[in-house]
């Protein structure tokens, strides 16, 4: 019936509009070039300084002293020293990813289904929005006057509960010191990014399990958590990408006593630590490697969610 | 039934703890700097320090710059893309993708070695030529969210009626963008603008490996060598990024909708 | 009574003080198909939903077979319920989605098998096992939730407008399937629509559901033969209503637009000079093609809507306006647009209500 109508729409249409389909075909053909005209600086731009800059640091990656292509860069970033550094970046990146995620999850899902009253939802959600944005110098002084030897809570502890953190072996500038200070970041943008995912959670999929006789438990072993597997996964890798770049923080923090890789590159660039500007690309190569496979993980995982939740 | 969960009571404060303790005790801190009293005096040392309002002011311009620089960029690439040449979105999206891919330490090893005094654009070579790089390194930083601001400007709007009608009037392309387009979609690029600023102002890694004197840079300084102070920047901070943030909550309330053709 | 299987007395629901559901009582048998009808926030949705135990009543009580079924959690309530939106649960395929209710049942795992094989054959997608819901059109997920929620033998099965999602089409042919797999299997099933025609065709029996009260509880014969409130008469099918004025109680004569017609049902407590309303259904009407009824009036074509099987005419008396059904005829056209007809109807015809 459909069809009918359509077809003899069409031929009418035809004799009387070819006239203005011919125009209008040359005005795109006259201005095809102009489309890549306002498209160029944009491409132009992303080459000169995304594209080539990234491969030229993997480019000299591979080129030795001497200028010859060599993979002797690459073996050298196993001296203990370079593995040490990639090893507590993953430490640190993994940590504050997992912890992120978890947490993050977790205070998402009150706000969205704990049945708390929705002005705390709106509440959350910008201050998580503001919030992913406080990585950098200032989260670190933030952290250093909480949990610093002078901080308020440090103090607090000693003072009131007769309790030295410091004493005790904690320390801002350790290993759990980057990780409780990256969650500060990390949570939010868990909370942010997995938000609509579980307002993807129909309500009719809990009704559902329970008529069929599952208890909210069974309900997220077999139905809630493998459908928000996919994206708890993706972002996590996201969170891990998103810790192991980041250095302000960290320099900030810990100035260069906590090695993590970022920071070893960074006194790379500034003074060629490591003797060899081949090895400061190599390393700056594995980062990339490591924050795109990561990042690479997300974007597939997060596509074929996409096609679950729609 | 309708009761909330005290599960979610339990998670909500624990969350509230972590999140807000850190800034209550950074206030306090910055608040300390006499013994046994409150005062403000660590802020009037920030202020008053000569190299906190030169700082700044190199890194608002900065901001500023980076913003320009953006939109001349993104404004005709995002509109081209959803009107005429819809067969580059993948590349442009990936494009947009990049800067977060890639960590901006890598990206400014990247601009020292590609564009050094012996290069064949020796932007590091000349203080100007130096700041240039920086906006442009801002540039790409800002892209993602950028992009994204403006092409969901983009489609509030009914671009190609828009256009269309604009066409029929006797407008050229460029009319189009600046008279047409841009005003529509001035909200959402001004949100853009605003998330642009509040990570530009604090930068570090980058401003720092170009030797830029950026308030970043400063602030770390600061930060190395006094107790009380840098608790004073990090309030100060905190408070523009809540600006920044709050002028986007803000400017959403008031953007502009046409009917969207749903496409 | 022996066979009563559900039995709702007295129930009332409130929201925040705003009743939506008003001392309902209601009595189904066992094995019986019965629909719920009425337009949006007639309560029908909210009292599926009470019975299934995803709402609390405000007070009254839900007996399945005698026993009040008001502690349970919907969980143990074991009734089997398909939703508007299909519901499936995406991660998993067609399997075990319908296996998911004898998963959590504990069933054997062979006997689990056998019973979603068996399922899936009900439904006419066996060899459909190992597909996902994204990868079916709307018609196909339906079936395949009310295999999921017949699988683990509920004792009722509650159906919340199952096929408004639907194409208009697969709406007609999934309901026809639903009522064949409800009457092969005797379960005790409670519908939910606001679609009269849906109702009407599908139904052992309806409850008309208005503004929170049942207005008649009958046969879908009865709810469109022998309407007892006027929100019945006009919800479901289509009602004429003419405006007449009484001239003698006593000859049972009356003037519609001045044309004198004889009402044998005419009450006798109506006095001469009151205006009262007399309502037909349009198919009770036709053209006096020689062949008069009861009563005759004289009108003139407003409107001829040709519908295939059906011609719907709209006839002018005057102030009033009817609506009337003829079948089509090949061999005689309709009266067209603008000309003189007259009308017929038998006095039985006319529905008498109560408001």
């Amino acid at each position: 019936m459909s069809n009918n109508t359509d077809s003899a729409a069409a031929n009418t249409a035809t004799p009387a509009s070819a006239g203005v389909v011919l125009s209008r075909s040359g005005v795109f053909t006259g201005v095809r070039w102009g489309d890549y005209l306002g498209v160029a600086p944009f491409l132009i731009f992303a080459v000169m300084f995304l594209v080539v800059p990234t491969l030229y640091l993997v480019v000299g990656a591979f080129i030795g002293r001497d200028g010859t292509f060599t993979f002797q860069n690459i073996v050298d970033l196993g001296t203990p020293q370079i593995v040490s550094s990639f090893w507590i970046s993953i430490r640190i990146s993994t940590a504050s990813a997992l912890l992120g995620s978890l947490f993050g999850l977790l205070i998402a899902l009150a706000i969205i289904r704990g049945r708390l009253p929705s002005a705390i939802r709106s509440t959350v959600m910008t201050f998580s929005g503001v919030a992913s944005n406080f990585a950098g110098i200032p989260l670190a002084f933030a952290f250093l006057s909480t949990l610093g030897r002078l901080g308020l809570i440090t103090v607090i502890l000693k003072t009131v509960f007769g309790f030295d953190m410091y004493k005790a072996g904690f320390n801002i500038l350790s290993f759990w010191g980057l990780t409780i200070t990256y969650c500060y970041f990390q949570i939010p943008l868990m909370i942010l990014i997995i938000a609509p995912a579980i307002d993807g959670l129909k309500k009719e999929w809990n009704e559902a399990a329970a008529t069929l006789g599952a208890t909210p438990y069974q309900f997220w072993r077999y139905v809630g958590l493998p459908i928000l597997w996919p994206n708890l996964l993706g972002t996590i890798s996201l969170l891990f990408a998103n810790a192991f770049g980041a250095i302000a923080t960290a320099y900030a923090l810990t100035g260069s006593s906590l090695n993590i890789v970022p920071i070893v590159l960074y006194a790379q660039i500034r003074g060629d630590v490591l003797n060899n500007p081949g090895l400061g690309a190599a390393l700056a190569l594995g980062m990339i490697v490591i924050t795109a496979v990561a990042n690479v993980i997300y974007l597939v995982i997060r596509t074929r969610a996409e096609r679950w939740l729609k | 039934m309708k009761r909330s969960k005290l599960w979610a009571w339990i998670i909500l404060i624990l969350g509230a703890l972590y999140f807000l303790l850190p800034l209550v005790a950074t206030l306090l801190f910055s608040l300390s700097i006499r013994r046994g009293t409150y005062s403000l005096d660590a802020y009037t040392n920030v202020v008053q320090a000569p190299a906190f309002q030169q700082t700044f002011t190199f890194s608002l311009v900065v901001g500023v710059a980076t913003i320009v620089v953006g939109l001349l960029i993104v404004v005709p690439a995002a509109y081209f893309v959803r009107l005429r040449a819809p067969q580059l979105r993948p590349i442009i999206e990936f494009v947009t993708l990049l800067p977060l891919i890639i960590p901006p330490i890598i990206l400014v090893f990247g601009y020292i070695r590609m564009y050094n005094s012996s290069s064949l654009l020796p932007l590091t070579n000349t203080a100007l030529g130096t700041n240039i790089l920086l906006t442009l390194a801002y540039v790409a930083l800002a892209l993602p969210y950028m992009y994204r601001a403006v092409d969901t400007g983009l489609r509030t709007i009914d671009v190609q009626t828009l256009t269309e009608a604009a066409n029929i009037l006797g407008a050229n392309t460029l009319t189009i963008l600046v008279r047409v387009i841009f005003p529509n979609i001035i909200v959402a690029v001004l949100s853009g603008a605003f998330l642009t600023l509040a990570i530009v102002i604090g930068e570090f890694t980058i401003a720092s490996l170009l030797n830029r004197p950026a308030f970043g840079v400063y602030m770390q300084n600061v930060g190395a060598n006094r107790a009380f102070e840098p608790a004073a920047l990090a309030v100060i901070s905190f408070v523009i990024t809540w600006i920044a943030m709050g002028m986007i909550q803000l400017l959403a309330r008031f953007a502009p909708k046409t009917a969207p053709r749903t496409d | 009574m022996a066979d009563e299987f559900l039995h709702i007395e007295n129930l009332v629901k409130s929201f925040n003080g705003n009743t939506v559901v008003k001392s309902v009582n209601l009595a189904f048998n066992k094995g019986e198909f019965v629909t719920l009808l009425g337009p949006s926030g007639c309560g029908k949705t909210t009292i599926l939903r009470m019975v299934a135990g995803f709402e609390r009543p405000t007070s009254g009580t839900i007996l399945v077979e005698g026993k009040d079924i008001s502690p349970l959690p919907p969980n143990q309530r074991k009734i089997g319920m398909v939703f508007q939106a299909y519901a499936l649960f995406p991660n998993m395929n067609v399997e075990d989605n319908v296996g998911f209710g004898l998963k959590i049942g504990r069933v054997p795992r062979d006997e689990a098998r056998a019973r979603v094989e068996e399922m899936l054959k009900l439904i006419g997608l066996s060899g459909y096992g190992k597909r996902f819901p994204f990868e079916m059109s709307g018609g196909q997920q339906q079936r395949v939730a009310l295999a999921r929620a017949l699988a683990p033998k509920p004792k009722m099965l509650l159906l919340d407008e199952p096929l408004s999602a639907l194409d208009a089409k697969i709406r007609v042919s999934l309901r026809e399937e639903i009522r064949a797999i409800q009457r092969e299997l005797g379960i005790t099933t409670m519908f939910v629509t606001h679609d009269q025609e849906e109702a009407l065709s599908i139904s052992d029996r309806i409850v008309v559901l208005n503004a929170g009260h049942v207005e008649q509880f009958g046969t879908p014969f009865e709810i469109y033969n022998r309407p007892t409130t006027r929100f019945a008469a006009t919800f479901v099918g289509t009602l004429n209503t003419l405006a007449a004025k009484v001239i003698d109680p006593a000859t049972k004569s009356v003037s519609i637009d001045g044309q004198i017609a004889i009402i044998p049902s005419l009450s006798s407590a109506a006095r001469s000079g009151d205006a009262i309303s007399l309502t037909l259904r349009p198919e009770a009407i036709s053209l006096a093609n020689g062949h008069a009824r009861d009563i005759v009036l004289d009108g003139t074509v407003s409107e001829v809507a040709f519908l295939g099987a059906v011609i719907r005419l709209k006839v002018n008396l005057g102030e009033n306006a009817l609506h009337l059904d003829t079948f089509n005829d090949q061999h005689s056209p309709p009266p067209r647009y603008d000309e003189k007809v007259k009308i017929t109807f038998g006095g039985s015809d006319i529905l008498v209500l109560g408001d």
